[in-house]
């Protein structure tokens, strides 16, 4: 049998559940203009970041993919960072 | 008439006064295909976040638009034409922002910056810890079953 307690112990969590950084009343507007704002929304790498990381809602995840992918066409932001 | 927003870049080796006389060339075909320009942003000189044929820079210019499709369509096509221009894109949109774009406002201001970024922290650190916590489900069964065998 395998001993229970040799099995790594799960750590408990206890996340807060992170609010959509897109919705509320003074919430940036997602646009493709804004680097500073789409940089935030890349990884390393230059890809873009999941939602489930950054807490964006689906809908503004969906609007926000697609202004990191049209910063990308005009150089604004790259397709991949090597 | 559909509103716009238009994007270009012209290539690095061109002047800025080319640049200028390439605007008013492409208002000119809006114009006579019954269109205007609302507001012209140069952006100026911006590095590439990639290489562009061969480019490592690009002028910048945003366009807003009020045209007929035709007429946009035209300009495009004669775009196409023009060496000096790298790259265009043109969005349709509900209404013109006001105001300078964002990319004329984020040149100034640094600070806001910084509560952002420790808010997110970096994305690889992150990915573990906000990973959703595994259910007990997927390995006890399994487990159960090696020690059978064995």
């Amino acid at each position: 049998m395998v001993d229970i307690a040799q099995l790594p112990t799960r750590r408990p969590f206890h996340r807060r559940r992170k609010s959509d950084p897109f919705s509320g009343t003074d919430a940036p507007k997602i646009d493709y203009k804004d680097v500073r704002l789409l940089q935030r929304y890349i990884s390393e790498r230059g890809k873009i970041v999941p939602s489930r990381i950054t807490a964006v809602s689906q809908k503004n995840q969906r609007a926000l993919a697609k202004a990191i992918k049209r910063a990308r066409i005009l150089g604004l932001l790259p397709y991949v960072v090597k | 008439m559909a509103l716009y927003e238009h994007v270009f870049l012209a290539r690095q080796d061109v002047s800025n006064s080319q640049v200028e006389q390439l605007v008013e060339t492409l208002r000119g075909i809006l114009e006579s295909g019954g269109g205007s320009v609302a507001k012209v942003e140069s952006w100026g000189l911006k590095t590439l976040a990639y290489r562009m044929d061969k480019n490592r820079k690009a002028h910048y210019t945003l366009m807003n638009i009020d045209a007929p499709s035709a007429a946009v369509q035209e300009m495009e096509r004669q775009m196409r034409f023009n060496e000096d221009i790298l790259r265009f894109m043109t969005i349709r949109v509900e209404e013109h922002e006001d105001g300078p774009s964002a990319m004329m406002q984020k040149r100034d201001d640094r600070g806001p910056r910084r509560g952002g970024r420790d808010d997110r922290g970096g994305p690889p650190r992150r990915d573990r810890d906000d990973r959703p916590p595994r259910g007990d489900r997927e390995d006890r069964p399994r487990r159960d079953r090696n020690s059978d065998s064995e």
